[in-house]
């Protein structure tokens, strides 16, 4: 099992929105956003949506690593995100990583931090829940 | 006799959107009332998620939801104050029609001296037929943002 599957962790809009693969740490890949003018709230901070963004994406990303770790195909659908916002994301860089805490059948249980100086002082945490649909039968 | 406070969502709207995150993804004002307001998302294909799907990423909903559950606090305030997101749910309850813009109406039922609550829901044309539903409680947080907001 490879460490780094050879899996696309980015959506359309996750690299729209200046999203990358920073690095892949044990087989979870953290994301990183620079701080630019499309993450910006209130003057020199992340916008509580860009954050959102960022968990979300890291989350999916955990998801499908995981996925292709145990050979499982399928298509990912949003069921609910909830977001706790610790601290203001001030104007530099940000990482994020999800963990699956529940792989089932049918969803998926993601945890999700993101921070900005020090992992252990998360700017921000989620919780999400992930639909795994059958990917469409050709 | 003191001044009456007023906020006009659609004079700040657009300054409020004009640049940053919500510029990037062009939030627009649509509708507002005592203690509500609406903002549009348009359709753009650069805000997909799923790769070879023609499905809006949920994201840009959370964005959307944000950005319109401010704007229906400082309605419910009149005034524009600095405040942040403490936590915020969004539930999807179904996907967004291909090519369709999308609506978040954020409701503030409850204002206390330090926090403000919302509800609200993200729909593509249909208020009853709903998009997401979301959650969310905001804190104000003092002196942290200066701006001079038109309407506000």
């Amino acid at each position: 099992m490879a460490e780094h599957p050879d899996i696309s962790v980015l959506t359309p809009y996750a690299r729209s929105l200046g999203i990358k693969l920073a690095e892949w740490d044990g087989g979870t890949p953290i994301m990183r956003v620079d701080f630019v003018e499309a993450v910006e709230g209130r003057p020199e901070h992340y916008h509580g949506g860009a954050t959102g963004g960022l968990l979300e994406t890291a989350g999916y990303a955990a998801l499908r690593a995981l996925l292709a770790q145990k050979d499982r195909e399928a298509v990912l659908k949003p069921i609910n995100i909830t977001v706790q916002y610790l601290s203001a994301g001030k104007s530099r860089e940000s990482y994020a990583r999800g963990r699956v805490t529940k792989l089932g059948r049918r969803s998926a249980n993601i945890t999700v931090e993101a921070w900005q100086d020090d992992p252990k002082r998360p700017i921000a945490t989620a919780v999400m829940n992930v639909l795994m649909a059958e990917p469409a039968q050709d | 006799m003191t001044k009456t406070e007023t906020f006009d969502p659609r004079a700040a709207t657009p300054f409020l959107t004009s640049r940053g995150h919500s510029g990037w993804l062009g939030l627009a004002y649509s509708d507002h009332g005592e203690d509500w307001v609406e903002l549009t998302l348009p359709w753009r294909t650069d805000l997909l998620g799923e790769e070879g799907q023609q499905v809006l990423a949920s994201g840009p909903i959370m964005s959307l939801m944000d950005m319109a559950s401010g704007l229906a606090i400082w309605k419910t305030m009149n005034r524009f104050e600095p405040i942040a997101t403490l936590d915020l749910r969004v539930d999807y309850v179904r996907p967004a029609r291909e090519g369709a813009s999308v609506f978040g109406r954020s409701q503030c039922y409850r204002l206390t001296r330090s926090a403000a609550f919302v509800r609200g829901l993200a729909h593509d044309g249909d208020v009853d037929d709903p998009v997401a539903h979301i959650q969310g409680v905001f804190m104000k947080i003092g002196g942290a943002d200066t701006r001079e907001v038109p309407g506000g």
